[in-house]
């Protein structure tokens, strides 16, 4: 059970803050506070979630540079706590449609709505955005959107939050659409974090694939989905040791290491024809969370090259081959890599012809950024960043830079091989809503074998039954990868 | 505990400073406390928000309380919202006004709209004021009966709120059992979480003071209540799953399908994606099988997977949560997940919390097979722009090596590290070498080729130049100018402030004196010098004992300083194993989080509503000071020893056995440097207490584990009535001797009675019931179900010594003896009185 909840912005102040149960001193979001800052400037990394201060309890998350926050004076489950905390994030973000401290603080007052409901005494009662639909009065004062500054594709999994790409996400789910019509979506996304680590030969290391497929429904009346993945689809890897890579290679077969699934999803079919059903709640939610540590092929491959030119120069060059068909373009590209501490100015030199290309020496963490707007399959990119340096090297530069790390976007491909093979709205059954909804399919051309036809745009659009609202899929795929070539610099320097 | 006043922000531009606008509203909200004109309800909504925002950022409104009670006579549903809130935070403050709120909450309690219903009944609740709970009871009684589930649901958090404004209110309205029996009937399972939750605070608290109260708080835990809630536990919210969870998690089934049957059941919320639901269950599990040592292990199996799912999905917060419990799983059975070991690989943007945590589960899964992929990918971090985690790494290569017979090649990458010429890494590195050389002497040449390379000038940190030096002094012989640098050193002794780093110094020279006398002679003297004229006391203590020794006669000196040194086998875990014990059985908690038992950072009346196991836990803290009389030696058996295969035991065995030996407490925590226990075992002091651990005590171990082939024993004579010495004495070393070197004369299963095993809840009283008949404890250890304990008893006439193995299952109530006897034609007897003893156990 928890004693307090609060919102705190980036600079400390209290934006929301309840009080359930009066157990933990009214000062205590200033301690908080104070402790988190000085955690940093005290050299030891950041405050880790949980920590304790005179017998009180902090646990914290970090959700759009805001801190969310509870403490209690009871030995609770930590999982719990954060768990929690993630989730009132998630629910007030369904409900103001952006989730920063300028909608926060316009929407104090639907927030205290919520969190009188979503706890009561410390005790959770509900954190469905669903549930909560019949008890919040108030209505969300919408931010524009327009205004936010863009976070940038790392920021993804940083958050915490996975971020829906596109802009119609940022909706609420209680504010009517100009015009008081609804549009009946609902977003399908599936994100997929590739973390890759090659030795100084080339060859994998360690390769895992940690996937979401991610769901916001704005659909009325709770109609019933059904969700078919690849037929072809295997959990749990046997006895077989986890990093046996040789066990899968030509089969079609997709195995997954493990996963789970929302609450709301019945896996009655599953076993037979690997068909997910559930009722969409209102709002963002995982469907289903995997991972897979099956070989599969890396979109991109990622060369560095650090070389030194004199005692106080250094030449970096960056290599981005893009591993998958010309047919496919991948978007939002950034490319970071940490510098040597004492690199004090970097000058960047693009390919000839270059263009959509942005280079960045972040100073204050001393990291090399390059960002792409676009790359096509099978092309290769070069990057050439001059470095200077405050001190003489010495020792092994390689081992201070990087690894190297990028994000990006590839609609309709996925590294898993794992699809969303159709989804199907299964027919309404409520008397009172107008719309008739017929038994149709959504078969989504998306995914694998990249035909011509295939619209690269993720965006699907179909007829209208009854003259409903345009039907909208979405269908990009989001991509971190983190590749690490430790090893690879260091052979590069020996030549 | 007061609570501080109230934290005022200093005012910036931007924010109110308060007092001008709290004035100014309080007129404003005047203006409009009577009106209905239309669009009256609008300005107010604006108003309240002003004072909620007022609220929200710390300044203090609690003098427009009148105000805004005249003002929410209203039908708005959100006025009345923000007007509960503002009431529930200042009420408290304001007893007197808080009657005002008193009148149109209750007519509230009474509309027709069950939502006002709802949140009238829980504003009113909210109030914490003592003189009003009168006006409270009415309406709570109606409320838990009311036709709306959202109104029985608010209620029965109200009882609980209730509840801690007066008790006895509370109680008399026996609204406990107004709830019980909506928990046990209720068809609104939010309604039957909430009636859960309170129900079990106020039983718990109430127990300490009512039986009726204990009785109630243990019926939670029957078969039928348990058996409620397992049958019915899809159809409650994910969150009261959890709590549902936890109860079931301290459930004790009946029998082995019981438990499958449980298991079965909760094994698709394993499934689950929020962690806390999995985590839940996961207690359930590790909890109902821990008296089944195979099945046990089967869970941990098959827990890897979905644990490890959910610490790679969801944010660094809640996968840091998971993964500290992951963490716990590892560090008691790593050979588990000795190849899951890439899962622990450290990522570039992870938090350094995360990175700390796994470069712990990388050191404790290191074994033969993956030692050389674990340490290269910890050699990776070494060069970590993150200084912590460099730090970090480097100490956990040193472990590692410490922990395996191969040294090899870490020592080679150790040394490697030296060469990087980093200053923090010198010094963590310096630090492991000299652990290093401590357990592994055979490796002094070719680290002390490396190490005397070092500059002392270079070495700054007090732990890594404390290192350095206590190697100069040992390895003075093969270091060609250890008698200069350390002559250097000394004459800067006022530059130094470590008083650590100037007893090493001290204890350096003196060493390179007495093996390189010329050489020394005038560095010693310097240092005796400075350090009789130190400040600081175990400086100056040191110098003048040093000074004296020197002057009573040299080769004491040597004999003292010097002496042949024994290599260390294990270091000391910091922690023992029965605070690990402790953290295990609160799963799921804080405890496991911080890696410390709830009652070091809880309060009592805080550690949540469960804590069967409280008494036990301070009283096993309490023994080892308690009982004099045998010096405890514990010897581990718990889980994990019953997950490891064979071969990994006798040695995990060896190492834990040892590794307590070396923590008895016979050490008295002196700031002595590493030669500590020579010297006091040469000056003789107290020596008697000391059991003895040489090195071959690891080799008795095997012996310990009741290995041997147990002889049958050939029918017995009728045994003389035997007659047990009250007085018995026998110290650890000896106990092990004999163990080693009797076989085993009598091995019986036995049976226990259930008084005997609800006593055993409190193993110090069962050992001083066995010693009331003469069998004295010598070892003991383990926890709920296992446990294992070593006795030992000699006849009384003559010397001759009996001793026992036995090993008790609680949920089984079945017991293992073994007996060993100097005297094997009198174990027959011995086995028959130690029974008897056993079975009045429990009975008086």
């Amino acid at each position: 059970m928890i004693s307090q909840f609060f919102v705190l912005s980036q600079r400390g102040d209290n934006i929301v803050f309840r009080d359930y149960r009066g157990e933990v001193p009214k000062g205590s979001a200033e301690i908080f506070f104070r402790k988190v800052k000085f955690w940093k400037e005290d050299g030891e990394g950041d405050a880790p979630p949980v920590f304790n201060v005179d017998g009180v309890n902090y646990f914290h998350v970090k959700v759009a540079g805001l801190l969310f926050v509870a403490t209690t004076r009871v030995n609770v489950s930590p999982s719990l706590v954060l768990e929690l905390l993630q989730r009132i994030a998630r629910v007030i973000k369904d409900y103001l449609g952006i989730l920063n401290e300028d909608s926060l603080r316009k929407n104090f007052v639907l927030v205290y709505e919520l969190l009188d409901e979503v706890i009561d005494f410390g005790y959770v009662q509900t954190t469905s955005t669903e549930v909560l639909k019949s008890y919040v009065f108030n209505e969300p004062i919408v931010v524009d959107a327009a205004r936010l500054p863009t976070l940038g594709p790392a920021s993804i999994f940083m958050q915490g939050t996975k971020r829906m790409p596109g802009t119609a996400v940022t909706k609420s789910v209680v504010a009517n659409e100009p015009g008081g019509r609804k549009r009946e979506e609902i977003f399908v996304d599936i994100i997929e974090k590739i973390s890759v680590t090659f030795s100084s030969s080339g060859y994998i290391l360690t390769s895992e694939i940690d996937g979401t497929i991610q769901m916001k429904s704005y659909l009325t009346g709770n109609p019933e989905i059904r969700l078919a993945l690849n037929e072809e689809l295997s959990i749990g890897r046997g006895g077989r040791s986890i990093y046996d890579y040789n066990s899968s290679t030509g089969s079609g077969t997709v195995i997954l290491d493990d996963c789970n699934f929302h609450e709301s999803v019945h896996l009655d079919s599953f076993d037979i024809d690997r068909t997910l059903t559930l009722v969409p709640p209102d709002g963002e939610f995982p469907v289903m969370n995997y991972r897979m540590t099956q070989e599969f092929k890396p979109p991109f491959r990622i060369n560095a090259l650090i070389e030194e030119a004199g005692a106080l120069r250094a030449e970096v060059i960056l290599k981005v081959r893009a591993e998958f068909p010309s047919s496919i373009t991948a978007n939002t590209i950034q490319v970071q890599m940490p510098l040597p501490p004492y690199t004090t100015r970097v000058s960047f030199e693009l390919e000839p012809g270059a263009v959509g290309n942005t280079t960045d020496f972040k100073e204050a963490n001393k990291r090399l950024e390059w960002g792409l707007k676009k790359i096509v399959g099978g092309s290769e990119h070069t990057l050439r960043a001059k470095l200077t340096f405050s001190q003489e090297l010495h020792g092994n530069i390689t081992r201070e830079a990087g690894p190297v790390s990028m994000t990006f976007t590839i609609p309709m491909y996925n590294a898993s091989r794992l699809q969303v093979k159709y989804l199907q709205i299964s027919k309404k059954s409520k008397a009172y809503n107008p719309y008739r909804w017929e038994n149709w399919a959504i078969f989504l051309a998306w995914l694998i074998d990249m035909q011509p036809s295939c619209r690269s745009d993720g965006m699907v659009a179909y007829g209208e039954p009854g003259g409903l609202g345009l039907q909208k899929q979405h269908g990009h795929i989001e991509y971190t990868l983190y590749m690490y070539y430790k090893s690879l610099l260091n052979v590069t320097l020996d030549l | 505990m007061a609570p501080p006043a109230q934290s005022q922000r200093s005012p910036s531009p931007s924010q109110p400073s308060g007092k001008g606008e709290v004035s100014d509203l309080k007129l404003q909200l005047r203006q409009h406390a009577g009106s209905r004109a239309p669009g009256a309800d609008d300005a107010k909504r604006e108003l309240f928000k002003k004072v909620i925002s007022y609220m929200t950022i710390g300044i203090d409104v609690s003098s427009l309380f009148g105000e805004m009670v005249m003002c929410s006579v209203t039908s708005d549903i959100v006025l009345k919202k923000m007007c509960y809130l503002y009431v529930g935070n200042y009420a408290k403050g304001n007893p007197d006004l808080a009657l005002l709120t008193i009148n149109f909450l209750q007519k509230d309690c009474k509309d027709e709209d069950p939502m006002i219903r709802g949140l009238a009944l829980r504003s009113l609740c909210s109030l914490r004021v003592a003189n009003l709970v009168e006006y409270l009871v009415g309406p709570l009684g109606s409320g838990l009966k009311d036709s709306n589930s959202y109104v029985r649901t608010v209620a029965a958090s109200a009882v609980l709120k209730l509840y801690h404004i007066s008790a006895s209110t509370c109680v008399d309205a026996d609204f406990p059992a107004i709830l019980k029996h909506l928990m046990l009937n209720d068809q609104d399972t939010q309604v039957v979480a909430n009636c859960l939750s309170s129900l079990q605070e106020i039983w718990s608290s109430e127990a300490s003071t009512s039986e009726e109260a204990s009785r109630e708080r243990e019926a939670l835990l029957s078969k039928p209540v348990i058996y409620y809630f397992l049958n019915r536990i899809k159809e409650f919210s994910e969150w009261a799953q959890c709590l549902v969870l936890e109860l079931v998690a301290n459930y004790v089934p009946s029998d082995n399908s019981e438990i499958f049957d449980i298991m079965n059941l909760l094994e698709d919320r394993l499934q689950h994606a929020n962690g806390a639901v999995v985590l839940a269950t996961i207690k359930v599990f590790l909890q109902l099988t821990l008296s089944m040592a195979d099945v046990h292990q089967q869970v941990y199996e098959r827990i890897k997977a979905p644990l490890l799912t959910l610490v790679s999905s969801g944010s660094q917060e809640q996968s840091y949560a998971v993964l500290s419990h992951l963490h716990l799983l590892v560090m008691r059975a790593p050979i588990l997940f000795s190849s899951d070991y890439k899962h622990f690989y450290c990522q570039y943007n992870e938090p350094s919390y995360v990175k700390k945590l796994k470069l712990e589960m990388l050191t404790a899964v290191a074994n033969e097979s993956n030692t050389y992929e674990i340490v290269t990918e910890l050699c990776e971090y070494a060069a970590n722009v993150d200084i912590p985690i460099a730090r970090e790494s480097i100490r956990a290569v040193g472990k590692i090596a410490l922990q395996q017979y191969d040294v090899n090649a870490i020592v080679d990458r150790l040394l490697q590290f030296l060469e990087m010429e980093k200053d923090y890494v010198t010094a963590e590195t310096l630090v492991l070498v000299k652990d290093l050389l401590r357990k592994y002497p055979q490796w002094s040449h070719d680290c002390i080729a490396v190490v005397g390379n070092i500059s002392s000038k270079n070495v700054q940190e007090p732990k890594a130049k404390a290192a350095l030096i206590w190697m100069l002094g040992e390895y003075s012989q093969d270091m060609h100018d250890a008698p200069y640098v350390l002559e250097s050193v000394v004459d800067n002794w006022d530059d130094e402030h470590s008083a650590e780093v100037r007893l090493h110094l001290l204890t350096a020279v003196l060493k390179c004196f007495l093996k390189r006398p010329p050489e020394t002679q005038k560095a010693l003297g310097a240092a005796l010098a400075a350090g009789l004229a130190d400040f600081h006391q175990d400086v100056h203590d040191r110098a003048l004992f040093y000074y004296r020794l020197l002057q009573y006669n040299v080769s004491v000196a040597e004999r003292v300083v010097n002496p042949p040194k024994q290599a260390v086998s294990v270091f000391a875990d910091t922690q023992s194993s029965e605070v690990k014990d402790r953290i295990f059985d609160e799963f799921n908690s804080l405890s496991v989080v911080y890696q410390k038992p709830s009652y070091m950072f809880t309060d009592k009346e805080h550690r949540g509503p469960f804590e069967f196991s409280d008494e036990l836990g301070s009283l096993s803290i309490g023994a080892d000071s308690a009982d004099n009389v045998v010096p405890a030696q514990r010897v581990e058996a718990n889980d994990k020893d019953l997950l490891l295969s064979t071969s990994e035991k006798e040695e995990s065995r060896g190492a834990t056995n040892n590794g307590s030996a070396y923590n008895a407490p016979m050490y008295d925590g002196t700031s002595m440097p590493t030669g500590a226990s020579q010297l006091q075992s040469e000056l003789a002091i107290s020596n008697t207490m000391v059991p003895s651990h040489s090195p071959s005590s690891s080799l008795a171990v095997d012996d310990l584990l009741g290995l041997g082939v147990p002889l049958a024993p050939a029918s017995p004579p009728p045994p003389p009535p035997l007659k047990l010495n009250e007085k018995a004495v026998l110290d650890p070393g000896t106990f092990q001797q004999k163990w080693r070197q009797l076989p085993i004369s009598l091995s019986q299963d036995y049976s226990m009675s259930p008084q005997g095993v609800a006593a055993l809840t409190r193993p110090q009283a069962f050992l001083r019931h066995m010693q009331g008949h003469s069998i004295h404890c010598i070892a003991s250890g383990g926890q709920a179900p296992n446990f294992k304990f070593f006795f030992f008893a000699q006849k009384a006439e003559e010397p001759s010594t009996f001793l026992v193995e036995c090993i008790i299952n609680t949920s089984s109530a079945k017991g293992q003896i073994k007996i060993k006897a100097d005297d094997q034609s009198m174990s027959q007897a011995f086995s028959t009185s130690f029974q008897s003893a056993l079975s009045k156990f429990g009975t008086t």
